[in-house]
């Protein structure tokens, strides 16, 4: 088998004594969408948390792109090409829309990312691009959050939770996008709640229970009752 | 009347001493949540450092600043990548205690390598000089240079923190560390980063506190209650804040001095106090959002 572009490979990962994962592994390909599905505490931010850098593993390894990346810092990892957008959006509120967006060019990787390229996106977001990232809707907050990992130009893009809070028409738009944002060839990992959702975009499902994968395959194999099976444990 | 107008005018133009005393304080409280005990030790230190240079190479203080700021940034750095950088965390005790030794061993090395003898900066005729604005009222140019430097020092920083990739950088980590690692922000650097342009502005500050009287290596800890207070008149929001909590503190210290010469210092407190008591957020604090 060819090396994916992403390879995580039996992690253990702990926040102190409590330990969050249990071997997991899991593969990306090159301009795949992966989605991670999961009830809450299964461990699904902690895979992604890992796999940006803010956590490393105390068993098992991370390779990205050919390199071992698990025990990388996160703002080395970046600069590798892996951009996270964290559950919750977590935007700067000192910053405005545009110095948020700004902010994600930092490390300097450079590809068909630009502030006029997000503007086209999300035209939304030129309109406000002065005001502070808190006047923004929770929609708008989204856009501006997927935005900011966009600039990075990411080989992989993390979305974590994109969903989380946010109306089913606003949810049904931005996921409207994706197809615009991958279709660089750029790989994509979806972690959701939201799990028909998920399936409508992935081509590969992992389910995540209790910190352990319960169940993989590509979306279309997957059955309704195995997946609620993994999901719920029952 | 007119003799009160001129107090309140040293008391401004003191102020702006104490406004560049507090901008580095609050700074790097901004970026990083540390409280940096040693700030007035290293004001002092700074003072030294100009007065060797100055004697050594047999120039002016003012001039000494082309190498002193330098210096004090480049200690500033190495002290937050090799020190600091280690106590911060979700504890806010191990910074406060540290630079609380810090503060003891500036001021120790600094009496063993200086002694206790109170030494003084030579600008020359720049100190007496004075200009009569009106009658009665008097300008001196050496605290005139110091309120314009502390103007331009404040601006800058104010120009660094809202309009460069620095500030930008500085603001993103004081948000969210996490997120600011995710964006590709070394944040040991950004932190060094902060403590250097701190102690740039402590070079400056203290090379004119070396200027305008006489220090010695124990004054160090009253700068910080100086610097302290006008931060917190001022309110951690905008570095304008800080200017003018530095001067209200300059003015309150001259007119408590006016009406009786032991009251400089308690006519400052007393204002600081009162701004604590009833309004603890200070003048001029960040707009909330």
């Amino acid at each position: 088998m060819p090396e994916p572009l992403l390879g995580v490979n039996g992690i253990d990962v702990y926040y102190g004594d409590f330990q969050a994962l249990f071997g997991v592994s899991l593969r990306v390909e090159a301009g795949q969408v992966v989605a991670v599905i999961g009830a809450n505490g299964a461990g699904k931010s902690t895979l992604l948390r890992s796999i940006a850098g803010l956590m490393h593993p105390r068993r098992g390894d991370i390779a990205f792109d050919g390199a071992p990346s698990g025990h990388a810092a996160a703002f080395d990892v970046v600069k590798r090409g892996i951009a996270l957008v964290p559950e919750g959006r977590r935007l700067f509120p000192s910053l405005t829309v545009e110095e948020n967006l700004k902010i994600g060019a930092q490390s300097g990787r450079t590809g068909p990312w630009s502030l006029e390229r997000i503007y086209k996106l999300f035209p939304v977001l030129a309109e406000r691009k002065h005001l502070p990232a808190t006047a923004l809707s929770g929609g708008q907050q989204q856009m501006a959050a997927i935005g900011r990992a966009l600039m990075s130009n990411p080989k992989l893009l993390l979305c974590d939770e994109i969903s989380l809070g946010l109306a089913p028409i606003i949810v049904r738009d931005i996921y409207a996008q994706l197809p615009a944002i991958v279709g660089d060839g750029m790989s994509l990992i979806i972690v959701e709640q939201d799990i028909a959702q998920a399936l409508k975009a992935a081509a590969q499902v992992y389910c995540l229970q209790e910190g352990r994968i319960a169940l993989q395959g590509p979306a279309q194999t997957l059955t309704r009752e195995a997946i609620s099976a993994a999901y719920f444990g029952v | 009347m007119t003799e009160w107008l001129n107090i309140i005018l040293q008391g401004v133009l003191v102020g702006g001493l104490y406004a560049m005393f507090a901008a580095g304080l609050s700074l790097i409280f901004g970026v990083m949540r540390l409280v940096n005990i040693a700030h007035g030790d290293l004001i002092v230190l700074a003072a030294y450092i100009a007065l060797t240079v100055t004697d050594t190479l047999g120039i002016g203080p003012l001039t000494s600043l082309i190498l002193v700021v330098p210096a004090m940034a480049i200690i500033g750095y190495a002290l937050q990548r090799l020190l600091l950088n280690r106590t911060l965390g979700d504890d806010i005790l191990p910074p406060l205690l540290v630079t609380f030794g810090l503060s003891i061993i500036i001021q120790n090395g600094l009496l063993e390598v200086f002694t206790a003898d109170s030494r003084k900066l030579q600008a020359g005729a720049v100190e007496i000089m004075t200009y009569q604005v009106s009658s009665g009222i008097w300008v001196g140019l050496l605290p005139f240079i110091q309120f314009i430097v502390a103007i331009v020092v404040i601006a800058a920083l104010q120009i660094l923190f809202y309009r460069t990739a620095l500030g930008r950088a500085f603001r993103a980590t004081s948000d969210d560390q996490a997120v600011a690692q995710l964006m590709g922000l070394d944040t040991r650097h950004v932190f060094a980063m902060a403590m250097a342009l701190s102690l740039a502005v402590i070079a400056v500050a203290g090379v004119f506190l070396a200027v305008r009287a006489n220090f010695d290596p124990a004054i160090g800890p009253a700068r910080l209650i100086f610097g302290f207070e006008a931060v917190i008149i001022g309110g951690l929001g905008s570095m304008w804040g800080t200017l003018a909590g530095g001067i209200i503190l300059g003015v309150s210290q001259a007119i408590g001095a006016q009406i009786n010469p032991g009251w400089q210092l308690l006519a400052g407190h007393i204002v600081f106090l009162a701004i604590l008591a009833f309004r603890p957020q200070g003048l001029f604090p960040k707009v909330s959002g």
